[in-house]
């Protein structure tokens, strides 16, 4: 089933000067289609500027499209009385975990959005509990958020969104402001809830390492899709990419220059595991 | 301009029952010119240990000697330390404030009391640095792209004629074709100016491509000091620390360890890729 179906979607920005005329137009977002189905997990890659960020924002009605249409779990995003159902049903989770945690305590900040869509209070703790339990922060539901870590504060943002009982997830970098652990926690915790629960991951970041996992990746340029595949078909392309301002993994671009070399090695190469097995078997 | 820290110890919240000790004697020495990654899991003590090496807060006990000089003895002028060591925070770009670039580069050095045209010279001279196009000089900062905004905001700095900067994560949040844009300039700006560089990043991968010693801090404590290779040879202590290996190092020794007589004292991908082809050849 199509979760997320985006048609022909394009967002401008119009840059105003102070009598309100029109000076420019950036056209962040331009036709872009594309379907996610329920239970991808889902990676967009593209450069600063390229338009994520603006695409992002229209999964979960922040932002309308100036044209096309934007489904979300069946629900157009142009109609008023769906944005909370859409906000319920695809959470967001932004770069900086310092701009979303509110509460003073972990258990009060996961309980925050639950309890703004008006759950019964016995059910509000019941799903901050298995919240925090399915990010694995149980032992911190009494802590002030300020003594966490960067990894462990993101943990709670994905918590308190996960609390919403939504079906789908959006996070938009992240991962940027943390530590090698703290990157590794978020990673794994969205696998699982993914793998586990069945949610619909939609993960944009610039670390190419934390693609390797999702069931297909997009790439955006100037406000355009111009790539998508899976990792080892997206992966395979390392001229394309590196076009885009991007790149491939560090072992992909190893395995990519020894292949250059002459050494027989498949296209693609994503994990260690694969890069060892690869090099045994010559 | 080498700086020197003396047994520097600085607690957080003492006398309360959060008290931290958030660096712990710690005595390293920075030579002139050199360039530095510190890196340390998120709490370890980094943050507060540049913001004394910068004198942004005063440590509890020992002190940092900055050209022979104590930093915090009364009679230090931190003028000269506000204009000799520059400070680039994480996402600088939201420091910017001014209507052009020009203008916004200007600032810092218009508050060293200099004169308006040495004033413009070195902002023009930062922008030219930092390989800014000159049609750009006089457009809004907030009209720039990520990496473009960066760069005004490190000609800020520089502006100032420092001779020691510290980055806190500058790339952060930037793609990679922008990451390698910041970090070459950094590593420029090292070799040309010699310039001290103090570079704080979370990425192993960086670190190996472009410092010469690393600085690893763990608990408030100096763990580890040397060069990538040395501290990379360290690969048990740093997994303990939070921290990682760049990922060819990691699969160098996965490879040693199921019988491929390679050397594990591999940082970066050209060095796996000349290390590997001798080994399979």
């Amino acid at each position: 089933m199509k979760f997320i179906k985006a048609k022909e979607v394009t967002y401008e920005y119009i840059r105003r000067d102070d009598d309100g005329n029109v000076e420019g137009i950036n056209r962040a977002v331009d036709n872009v289609s594309l379907d996610v189905k329920e239970g991808d997990f889902i990676t967009i890659l593209g450069s600063n500027g390229s338009g994520k960020s603006t695409f992002a924002k229209h999964l979960n009605a922040i932002l309308h499209p100036t044209e096309g249409s934007v489904w979300v779990n069946g629900m157009d995003t142009k109609e008023e009385d769906k944005t909370l159902a859409i906000r319920q049903s695809t959470g967001m989770v932004f770069q900086n975990p310092d701009n979303q945690i509110i509460g003073q305590v972990v258990e009060e900040d996961v309980a925050f959005g639950p309890e703004n869509m008006g759950v019964k209070t016995e059910e509000i703790w019941e799903r901050v509990e298995e919240a925090l339990k399915t990010v694995g922060m149980t032992e911190y539901r009494k802590y002030s958020p300020n003594k966490l870590s960067g990894g462990q504060k993101q943990r709670i943002s994905i918590a308190g969104v996960l609390a919403m009982h939504p079906k789908c997830i959006v996070l938009d970098e992240p991962t940027a402001m943390l530590d090698p652990s703290g990157r590794k926690e978020v990673i794994r915790a969205l696998r699982a809830l993914n793998e586990v629960e069945g949610i619909t991951i939609i993960l944009i970041t610039h670390y190419m390492e934390e693609a390797i996992y999702s069931d297909k990746i997009f790439v955006m340029n100037k406000g355009q899709i111009v790539m998508e595949g899976n990792p080892k078909e997206i992966f395979s392309r390392v001229e394309e990419l590196e076009e885009y301002k991007l790149e491939v993994p560090q072992i992909t671009r190893l395995a990519y220059e020894l292949k250059k070399k002459g050494f027989n090695l498949p296209d693609g190469i994503l994990t260690e595991d694969e890069l060892i097995n690869a090099i045994k078997g010559l | 301009m080498p700086i020197v820290t003396d047994h520097l110890t600085l607690v957080y919240g003492e006398k309360t029952n959060l008290k931290t000790i958030a660096l712990n004697d710690v005595s390293v020495k920075i030579d002139d010119g050199q360039f530095i990654g510190l890196i340390g899991h998120t709490g370890s003590g980094k943050t507060t240990f540049l913001q004394l090496i910068s004198g942004l807060i005063k440590p509890k006990e020992g002190t940092v000697y900055l050209d022979g000089e104590d930093i915090f003895d009364r009679n230090f002028d931190t003028r000269v330390l506000r204009s000799k060591v520059g400070i680039v925070f994480q996402y600088p770009e939201h420091q910017l404030f001014e209507e052009t670039v020009f203008k916004d580069v200007c600032f810092g050095p218009s508050n060293l009391g200099l004169e308006k045209k040495e004033v413009e010279l070195r902002a023009y001279e930062a922008l030219k640095m930092v390989g800014l196009d000159d049609n750009a000089f006089y457009q809004s900062p907030f009209d720039l792209s990520g990496g473009q905004k960066r760069r005004v905001a490190i000609a800020g700095v520089l502006a100032m004629k420092p001779k020691v900067m510290i980055l806190d994560e500058p790339t952060a949040g930037l793609d990679p074709a922008g990451r390698k844009e910041i970090l070459g300039l950094i590593s420029k700006l090292q070799k040309e100016q010699n310039i001290t560089i103090i570079l704080v990043s979370h990425s192993m991968e960086d670190v190996a491509e472009y410092v010469e010693r690393i600085i690893v801090i763990n608990k408030g404590k100096i763990a580890l000091d040397g060069t990538p290779k040395e501290v990379f040879g360290h690969s048990e202590e740093l997994k303990s620390f939070g921290l990682a290996l760049p990922q060819v190092t990691d699969a160098m020794i996965r490879l040693k360890n199921q019988g491929i007589n390679v050397s594990t004292d591999v940082i970066t991908i050209n060095e796996a890729v000349q290390e590997l082809s001798r080994v399979l050849r």
